[in-house]
């Protein structure tokens, strides 16, 4: 697009043409101050030991090689796909249920996508805390809550153990973000003409065909472009563990970015922080660009 | 459960339902919007119990003894006190809101009015900040800051949030000044209206929708940031909203006041909600332009 535009001759004199740089100037100062820069120093950091105070040393590769060997760090990957996995089937699915509910005009559906979208304009923070009383065991919901359906006798902590802890926070992201995937898949829903599926239903289609032979395929790039963020927001997955289970219960629900702020921030490995966090960005690289071409090969489709 | 309903609602758009699948699934559709919206109306009515109420299982949600804002008076034993936090919290919204705007508004016009050497370049380079997480880049972030002498300070914080908003106001912005009609900057121009008083007096109010989304979604974001400022602020007198209350949520000496928690989460939740429900196309708008194209 942009390249377009610099072939097609200007009618402006040049002279003119040099401001364009001025308007983008701050824009660019701090792009370069605080990314391109930082990024660059990520990767210098990550060749050193680089302590918060006293002496950095050259040390090669020798972070990455420790990273090889580093089971925490691994495991709290191992733990973040496993999650990734999860929250992003859960935020589909829920999503294009919710989506395709409130896709057509009748009474009451702006009320409804209201209601839906409303817990995405609430933070992480917030949400996390908010989840975090609900599920406390001394004064939340969720115990009487199952003590009241006859599902436990005594009062039940939730999140003591692996498994229930795990799914409280999983389904809490699902109630606070499937209304952003209902507005993405909703707006390609809308854009499958009525015409396809009167066609379809007088030849006889049922629900689940027509679904599956029209709405699917022709959602297809709305949904992929889900996918991508469902999948890259799972992946830098921090606050709610952070906040909800403190990593707990035994470090079992720290997440790759939850790794890395203890080696850095906490531990104040500076230059193993680094280290962990290029292999963290080369993982999500690669995934967008796998995720890109699944978007690309959806285009090819229509 | 919804599966009958939708296959009305997509098979017939033009016929009437059925009414007793109408009334179904409206009976379904109530139920889960209650669902979503269940968790933050008790928090929000938890606030408003007594102290001894709200270390309670909130059985009813509402309060029971009466309406009380024992929990605001104790979050004022936190930190520096709760007002003061919450004006952090809205300096640094505020202040990321404005110079998201300023900044994105000139070089969305920059980028779509003029040329001008490695244009395409620099595009891509404020585009690419949306590639590489901030999460992966924050040690550096840390130490650049401390070389500024910005280090826990909210002008650095300002800063950094400023630049994470930029890729997507910047293309937003580059949008708006695009589909803004040719003749009308033509106009202007022969009537010797150029550059900024083009931007200000002839533009400006034609953008203004975009700029309405590219503000609307900075205040939001930078009021509910939670990462970087809890690695940012590293004393106590500057911490947010969300960082405070994760020390609440903390607790002292082991036990924690779910209270003072829950009105928190109702500080940081309403300029969420009241801005969402007034600005609500807008918001939409800005999210569905920045994620679908």
């Amino acid at each position: 697009m942009t390249a377009n535009r610099d072939i097609v001759p200007s009618r402006r004199r040049p002279r003119r043409q040099w401001i364009g740089l001025l308007y983008i100037a701050p824009a660019i100062a701090l792009v370069v101050a605080f990314f391109a820069v930082p990024l660059v120093m990520t990767a210098w950091m990550s060749l050193h030991n680089w302590p918060l105070i006293g002496r950095r040393r050259w040390i090669g590769f020798g972070n990455y090689l420790t990273l090889w060997n580093d089971h925490g760090f691994w495991n709290a990957l191992q733990f973040t796909v496993f999650y990734t996995i999860a929250a992003t089937i859960g935020l589909l699915a829920v999503g294009l249920a919710l989506a395709l509910f409130v896709e057509r005009p009748r009474p009451g559906v702006n009320l409804y996508r209201t209601a839906f979208f409303l817990p995405v304009v609430v933070g992480f923070a917030s949400a996390s805390l908010l989840w975090a009383w609900l599920s406390n065991v001394d004064s939340g919901l969720f115990s009487p809550l199952a003590q009241l359906l006859g599902l436990t006798a005594a009062p039940y902590d939730l999140n003591a153990d692996f498994t229930p802890a795990f799914w409280s926070v999983t389904l809490m992201v699902v109630w606070k973000m499937s209304g952003f995937y209902m507005v993405i898949l909703m707006s390609g829903l809308q854009a499958v003409p009525a015409d396809y599926h009167e066609a379809a239903r007088i030849d006889g289609a049922t629900w689940l065909q027509r679904f599956r032979y029209i709405t699917l395929p022709l959602i297809r790039r709305p949904l992929a472009l889900a996918l991508i963020l469902a999948v890259t927001g799972s992946m830098l997955a921090f606050d709610q563990f952070y906040i909800i289970l403190a990593g707990g219960p035994q470090n079992q629900t720290v997440t790759a970015v939850y790794w890395i702020f203890n080696q850095s921030f906490v531990s104040f490995r500076l230059g193993y922080g680094a280290a962990l966090s290029m292999v963290l960005l080369g993982i999500l690289l690669i995934l967008s660009l796998v995720q890109l071409r699944l978007l690309r090969s959806g285009e090819d489709g229509r | 459960m919804t599966v009958s309903t939708i296959s009305g609602a997509v098979a017939s758009p033009r016929r009437r339902m059925p009414r007793r699948i109408d009334i179904m699934s409206h009976a379904a559709g109530i139920l889960v919007a209650l669902l979503f919206l269940a968790p933050i109306a008790w928090a929000v009515l938890a606030t408003f119990k007594s102290r001894s109420e709200a270390a309670q299982p909130p059985l009813p949600p509402w309060p029971t003894e009466g309406i009380s804002l024992d929990n605001f008076r104790t979050l004022e034993n936190f930190g520096a006190g709760i007002l003061h936090h919450t004006l952090n919290s809205l300096i640094v919204a505020i202040a990321t809101t404005a110079l998201t705007i300023l900044v994105s508004v000139l070089a969305g016009y920059g980028f779509s009015r003029y040329r001008f050497p490695l244009k395409g370049f620099f595009f891509v380079l404020v585009l690419a900040t949306m590639m590489v997480p901030f999460q992966s880049i924050l040690t550096p972030l840390f130490l650049i800051l401390a070389e500024l002498k910005l280090q826990n300070t909210l002008v650095g914080l300002v800063l950094i949030y400023v630049t994470l908003q930029l890729p997507f106001s910047v293309f937003m912005m580059r949008n708006a000044f695009d589909a803004v009609p040719p003749e009308i900057a033509e106009a202007a121009r022969i009537d010797g209206v150029t550059g900024l008083r083009l931007l200000i007096h002839v533009l400006g109010p034609l953008v203004m929708p975009g700029i309405v989304s590219v503000g609307l979604i900075a205040f939001l974001n930078a009021w509910n940031e939670f990462l970087a400022a809890l690695v940012l602020l590293t004393s106590q007198d500057n911490y947010t909203l969300p960082v405070l209350l994760t020390a609440v949520r903390a607790g002292h000496y082991g036990s924690i006041d779910w209270g003072a928690v829950q009105a928190g989460v109702t500080i940081m939740m309403i300029p969420c909600l009241i801005l969402f429900l007034a600005l609500q196309r807008h918001y939409i708008r800005g999210l569905t332009a920045g994620a679908v194209k």
